[in-house]
């Protein structure tokens, strides 16, 4: 089953490296990893997809914890988030095609953001499983590049991401 | 106070308690040893950097301090790489300082630059490059704090050459509060509870001492708790001498090579109460059929030991000496005379299997070791190294002082016991300290002979000498048809060896040299090497054999019956 966790860390240099190490070493399956800034200054925000039961959960959980930098680890998979992914995506499109892809585009809320000669690049935001469905829509016209963000998630409602996750 | 950065490294070490440093110099700590004879630490010169790391693990681990090596940029950090490794698995708490290139020149493949804290990174509890000189008293303070706290393991801290040059205020920061570091000292009343509980319902309780006993000082409560329960408690190989080996309640090490009553206590027990210790695949073998009629209770500082290897009834995280002391006055006094007469019965079994009450042919190791422990009456600081002659030290030496076993468990790292025996003897001067190791291992580090005259060092040094790698051509023997291929070793005349150093040596061929040699090399002021030329294809008994469970030992050929495994059939060869 595939896990969502959260990771709050010190922006430190080399602690990027920590943790996909860590992941490494540890023979985890990650699915995904995404880092940036948090509301916090100082502290980055990594979203981290595995797959695994929840033993192994538990030891990717409490091995990250072993980080010195690593400040906070909450396992969001049960709790009601938004899940998302960002996708750009350059297909194939002729004066003929055009204006299909566009329509499909719409269906998804999808958007252009570039027009070439002969290709569209189209941003696309939601969860893995609509943007897989655009893109095996989009892969008759022949997709040139792509490039996806892998998953963030936020817990709805009020609780902050300080109020849960309790160290074990 | 205004200092250079490798003024800032010796002043914050001599603050941290640290008096012995163990190392090498080299290009990229030419600083730091300018700085050196300036403060009151002694340093020792090693021969290889390998031996820096596990002399200051040796250090850490015969004086529960932080222990410090030294080390030059490239080579020199690399070198560091095993001793840092081994410490890790340990547990031990060492700082490692390594000069790095100038900062200008990081990144750039520099002469003698090697990124050591990204090689480092999976065998560290924490690790720092310095490139700013601001940061250097914190990091220093850090990395103390880390190495010692929690979980101890290895902090390295890599200085860039500039930055040990520059001079800035230093000021002797606060202990550092870390916010992604806080470990979990007091263990989960509810927890301790329930524990207590297991403990006063069970009839054949087991407890399963760990290194975590000593590390965290618990040896006193962990007796009480035995002798207030009666329960017995076997240890892991990192165990040993947390409870004194003579007491009536010890079973000594479990595991692989563990006394079979102590297997067959765990195999049988209806609670198993685990101390600081984390289920290495040495001691459980097949662990699905580990304990298999046992709840379990599992007291460790490190969460993340907690389930790694085996489902536990009752975790408790914590220290394991405050755990113990808020579990003490919930269990109640209790007797198990049934289980402890079922477990004399076993002993009393292996008793007679032993190779010591058997007519004995030629020099048997088992043999050697238990007359050191004659000898030394079981106070000695043991320093063992890796391979039969650490099994056969386990096994035939009793421990009775705490901290009176240092080896390499994790690991497994052949080469430890020398220069481990050389920070030991540093840590504890008036301690009569035994380095055992054989031939194999002893050539790995040999040239520390060297530090230990140049420190004036009294060790004593018995290499169990079968001119095999031992371990290596038992499990050929056994388990890959006596094809003994890379196992057989040509060795020096290791007296000559010695001599060459001007160290004081003997040669033991016969038995009846064994006792009279040993109480030379004890009343010898100086360092002195014995060769003990022990029976070549001598073999650990019991063996678990691969993929067996605890029970299925392989045991010791009885005098009239044909070499047969009494169970155990190994599905997998792995050493």
């Amino acid at each position: 089953m595939k896990h969502t966790l959260i990771v709050l860390m010190e922006d430190r240099p080399g602690v990027l490296n920590r943790v996909s190490s860590l992941f490494r070493r540890r023979n985890f399956n990650i699915e995904s990893l995404t880092v940036g800034h948090s509301e916090t200054p100082g502290i980055s925000r990594m979203t981290v997809v595995v797959d695994g039961d929840d033993t192994v959960v538990e030891q990717v959980s409490k091995q990250l914890y072993k980080l010195i930098h690593v400040t906070k680890v909450t396992d969001v998979t049960s709790e009601a988030a938004v899940l998302r992914e960002l996708a750009l995506i350059k297909v194939h499109a002729t004066a003929n095609t055009r204006g299909e892809i566009m329509q499909l585009c719409d269906i998804f809320r999808a958007k252009a953001v570039d027009v070439g000669a002969d290709s569209l690049t189209i941003e696309i935001t939601g969860q893995e499983d609509k943007i897989d469905s655009l893109i095996a829509l989009l892969r008759p016209f022949g997709i040139k590049e792509m490039v996806r963000t892998g998953r963030v998630a936020m817990v709805r409602g009020w609780s902050g991401n300080g109020s849960r996750g309790a160290r074990s | 106070m205004n200092l250079t950065g490798a003024q800032m490294v010796w002043e914050s070490l001599v603050r941290e308690g640290v008096d012995t440093v163990f190392g090498i110099s080299g290009g990229a700590v030419l600083h730091l040893y300018h700085a050196l004879p300036d403060y009151p630490i002694h340093h020792v010169l090693v021969r290889h950097e390998q031996a820096a790391a596990h002399a200051a693990d040796g250090y850490a681990r015969a004086s529960g301090k932080v222990g410090v090596c030294l080390a030059t940029s490239g080579p020199g950090a690399t070198n560091l790489v095993t001793g840092i490794a081994t410490a890790m698995m340990d547990s031990s708490p060492i700082v490692a300082i390594t000069g790095q290139v100038a900062t200008p020149f990081i990144g750039k493949d520099a002469f003698q630059e090697v990124d050591i804290t990204g090689i480092t990174l999976p065998i560290t509890k924490h690790n720092y490059l310095v490139t700013d000189l601001r940061e250097l008293p914190y990091v220093l303070r850090e990395a103390f704090y880390i190495a010692r706290s929690g979980r101890p393991g290895p902090v390295l801290i890599d200085i860039a050459k500039d930055v040990q040059a520059a001079t800035g205020e230093y000021e002797y920061p606060p202990e550092p509060t870390l916010p992604g570091y806080r470990p979990t000292l007091v263990g989960n009343p509810r927890q301790v509870a329930q524990a207590a509980a297991l403990i006063n319902a069970a009839r054949q309780p087991l407890i399963l001492a760990g290194r975590g006993v000593i590390l965290s000082d618990a040896a006193p409560e962990l007796r009480q708790l035995a002798e207030k329960a009666d329960i017995p408690v076997v240890t892991t190989l990192l165990g040993i001498s947390a409870l004194p080996e003579t007491h009536p309640l010890s079973l000594g090490m479990g595991g692989m090579h563990g006394e079979a009553y102590a297997n067959l206590a765990i195999q049988e027990t209806d609670l198993l109460i685990a101390i600081g210790a984390r289920f290495d695949d040495r001691l459980t073998s097949a662990l699905r059929r580990f304990a298999p009629k046992a709840r379990i209770i599992h007291i460790d500082i490190d969460p993340a030991e907690i389930g790694k290897n085996i489902a536990v009834d009752v975790p408790i995280v914590g220290d394991a000496a405050l755990v113990l002391r808020s579990l003490l006055p919930l269990v109640e006094p209790a007797t198990h005379p049934e289980w402890l007469k079922q477990i004399a019965i076993w002993r009393a079994q292996s008793s007679e299997r032993d190779i010591l009450n058997q007519p004995m042919t030629g020099l048997c190791p088992q043999y050697v070791v238990r007359s050191l422990y004659e000898a030394t009456g079981g106070q000695a600081i043991m320093v063992s190294d890796v391979g039969q002659n650490q099994m056969w030290e386990a096994q035939y030496y009793q421990h009775d002082r705490l901290r009176g076993l240092i080896s390499s468990g994790g690991l497994g790292t052949m080469g430890f016991a020398l220069p481990a025996a050389i920070g030991a003897q540093l840590a504890r001067p008036d301690a009569l300290v035994w380095v055992t190791t054989g031939d194999g291992g002893f050539q790995m580090n040999m040239q520390e002979l060297a530090t230990v005259v140049q420190e004036k060092l009294p060790l004593k040094i018995a290499i169990l000498n079968n001119g095999y790698l031992g371990m290596v051509r038992q499990w050929q023997e056994m388990f890959f048809s006596r094809r003994y291929s890379g196992s057989h070793l040509l060795g020096p005349d290791f007296c000559q060896i010695a001599a060459a150093y001007g160290i004081a040596s003997a040669r033991v061929t016969e038995p009846e040299q064994v006792g009279p040699t040993i109480a030379r090399a004890i009343e010898h002021p100086g360092p002195m090497l014995i060769d003990f030329r022990i029976n070549p294809e001598e073999n650990v008994y019991p063996m678990v054999g691969p993929g067996a469970a605890l029970e299925e030992m392989i045991r010791r050929p009885t005098a009239p019956v044909l070499a047969q495994a009494d169970g155990g059939t190994p599905e997998e060869a792995e050493s």
